[in-house]
């Protein structure tokens, strides 16, 4: 891992990249645009055991929120532990400028 | 002590305070005037994009707008929120990399084009004047209706404190100023909304109160306001009036919209490190959700107890609060049946007998958020916390929207446009001298307001998703994207936008009915379509047009990966 990376693994590195990010936008869309909209009605009729609340306005109004905050700190995971496979994370003496 | 006694007291206060981090937090190069010289940690630059995304709009008008329509409040939860998935994974940690001090430095640069930055120059220019106008505006409301001051002196005490700040301390100011109205602004939100879960459903989390039980009568919540609705001739407050399709455009155009607003952006750009950005729009959008998931917590208990205080009531005996927001003109009663007794109902409403029944009360929805301490009958001192929160997150707003004015005219137009060979010294004074120019006319906008802020934040939303969005993911995404179609992916976006939002709002508002508009897509939602449209042109432009050129191609590698710059290797394709 200490030689110099080549065209070649950033390419697979990027690629990698588009995945991660292909597969949580798509949790992302499903929650906002699926869950809290298209399929809201359908999902009302469902309420979450012990509350009030109708499940496609929770997802609406609160849980697609929730989701969101988790789908940004997955992804801050994921890629730190890709930079590092692929040994492009920054060094510690970077970023002082 | 009085409202008005621990108002002053606590606006003050406040405002000592954030004169007091301006003098400690003065910019001394262009660097830290623009990004804070890139030294911001990440968990306090999430606090400061919070506080500098969370507007007057966010914290006085957002609940009571949800508080009026119910699930299709829903828009500006999912709406305001999810952008900043669209942040964290497709701009943030590209643009921080690149490194540069403004929006259109990117976009000059990738396109190796003036045409291109001058054009992104504008669309920041409009944007943030048609933003910071609003922010201005919520300052004079709060100083008229809380410390009963003269708006025109409002807007001006607010100015001088800006102006103080942002012209003395630049970003770096203005970020630890923004971390402090961070703390002040959610604290004044979130005081009233436990008190508030306490009373109506005894649970202090107001996220849990709102699908809890009510005290009183032991069903749910939620049930019960959904009761009251039907009882009174207005829609269920969990279903929606809005057309599915009209939902998902409005939106996707305010997610888009607020990944391209420059003002977010550029906060990105003040963090050490590629990583730091990342981790920094997940604590921005935590700190964000604490005060999105309590507002329509919010909304709910503030309809529960408006229906319960106004419904049948007579008119007489309102409360204290109600006469003082009558005198602003923001409640109006008008007693169409001569009874006496106030009849708030929705358009379906009917009587015993099965006769319509006529609404004889105006309420405007901006007042909700600030009239609910008063309407709960909260203590004085909660009241007053409400004022200096509603000041904190119109100024923490108003400071970064001028920010991006004053980089776009001294950074973008002068140094890289008119005077290359201006000095560090002359820079910083001219960034300085824009900043003071921009707050003065935002003040005058705050003052004589044009009689349609309402409408042009939609412009603002809709623009930032047509213009700056698809241009700047295709500038990382895509390295066959050329300055020719960014251009024409641009302009056609921001045409096609600007012309549907003018058309209805301004040209011929009498035909602004879903029956006109192009599959029942909403002026608020056109903004996802002038993307979609955006991205199409660009596309198919480039595909007929040059390639870029070499340089424009190393840069878009160079971006992709996070370690040091200089490094770009060639990678074909």
């Amino acid at each position: 891992m200490n030689q110099p990376a080549t065209g070649r693994d950033h390419l697979a590195y990027w690629r990698r990249n588009l995945r991660y990010v292909g597969i949580l936008l798509a949790i992302w869309a499903l929650v906002s645009y699926g869950a809290g909209i298209v399929f809201a009605d359908a999902l009302d009729t469902v309420r979450i055991p012990g509350t009030g609340f109708p499940l496609g306005f929770w997802f609406a109004q609160q849980g697609a929120i929730y989701v969101f905050v988790v789908l940004i700190f997955v992804y801050v995971f994921l890629m730190n532990r890709l930079d590092r496979e692929f040994d492009v994370d920054e060094r510690d003496e970077e970023g002082a400028a | 002590m009085t409202v008005l006694q621990w108002t002053a007291t606590l606006v003050g206060l406040s405002f000592a305070l954030y004169i007091g981090i301006a003098i400690w937090s003065r910019a001394h190069s262009t660097s830290e005037f623009y990004v804070a010289g890139k030294g911001v940690h990440p968990l306090a630059n999430g606090m400061a994009t919070a506080a500098d995304w969370m507007s007057a709009a966010s914290f006085i008008s957002m609940a009571g707008i949800i508080s009026f329509l119910g699930y299709d409040g829903s828009v500006y939860l999912m709406g305001w929120t999810g952008g900043y998935v669209l942040l964290a994974l497709l701009l943030a940690p590209y643009l921080r990399k690149f490194g540069a001090f403004t929006v259109p430095d990117f976009v000059g640069e990738r396109y190796y084009s003036q045409t291109a930055r001058v054009v992104a120059v504008i669309c920041a220019i409009f944007v943030s004047f048609t933003y910071v106008a609003g922010q201005m505006r919520g300052v004079g409301i709060v100083f008229s209706r809380f410390l009963e001051i003269d708006i025109t002196l409002g807007v001006a005490i607010g100015m001088g404190i800006v102006f103080f700040y942002a012209v003395l301390g630049g970003m770096k100011g203005i970020t630890y100023t923004q971390v402090a109205q961070y703390c002040v602004l959610i604290f004044a939100y979130m005081v009233p909304a436990i008190f508030l879960s306490m009373l109506v459903t005894g649970i202090p989390i107001p996220q849990i109160g709102l699908g809890a039980a009510d005290q009183e009568t032991g069903t749910f919540l939620l049930d019960r306001l959904n009761g009251l609705h039907q009882e009174l001739g207005f829609t269920a407050y969990t279903d929606g009036t809005k057309s599915t399709l009209d939902v998902l455009a409005i939106t996707a155009a305010l997610m888009v919209g607020t990944a391209g607003l420059p003002h977010v952006i550029i906060r990105f750009y003040t963090v050490p490190k590629v990583r730091d950005a990342r981790i920094s729009v997940g604590w921005a959008l935590v700190f964000i959700a604490l005060l999105y998931t309590a507002a329509p917590a919010v909304a709910v208990f503030a309809r529960t107890n408006l229906l319960n205080t106004v419904t049948d009531q007579p008119y007489a005996e309102m409360p204290e609060w109600f006469t003082k927001w009558e005198t602003t003109g923001l409640i109006s009663y008008e007693d169409h049946n001569g009874d006496g007794l106030i009849q708030y109902v929705g358009p379906d409403a009917v009587d015993a007998a099965g006769a319509a029944v006529r609404n004889e009360l105006t309420i405007d929805r901006d007042i909700m958020v600030l009239a609910n301490p008063e309407i709960a009958r909260l203590p004085n001192w909660v009241v007053g916390l409400v004022a200096a929160g509603g000041l904190a997150a119109a100024l923490s707003t108003a400071a970064g929207l001028l920010l991006v004015l004053s980089a776009a005219i001294s950074h973008d137009l002068l140094k890289r446009n008119w005077r290359p060979d201006i000095s560090e010294r002359g820079e910083l004074l001219a960034a300085r001298f824009s900043a003071g120019a921009a707050v003065l006319v935002a003040g005058y906008l705050g003052i004589n307001p044009p009689g349609f802020v309402a409408e042009v934040v939609a412009f603002a939303f809709g623009l930032a998703a047509a213009s700056f969005f698809p241009v700047i993911i295709l500038g990382i995404f895509s390295k066959r994207l050329n300055r020719e179609g960014a251009i024409a992916g641009m302009l056609c976006g921001i045409t096609l936008t600007a012309a549907y939002i003018v058309y209805f709002k301004f040209v011929n508002p009498a035909a602004n009915v879903a029956e006109n508009w192009w599959f029942g897509i909403s002026p608020e939602g056109i903004g996802s379509i002038g993307m979609a449209v955006n991205f199409a042109v660009a596309i198919v432009v480039s595909r007929f047009t040059p390639a870029p050129p070499p340089e424009a191609q190393r840069l878009v590698e160079r971006i992709r990966l996070p370690r040091g710059a200089g490094e770009a290797h060639e990678i074909s394709g």
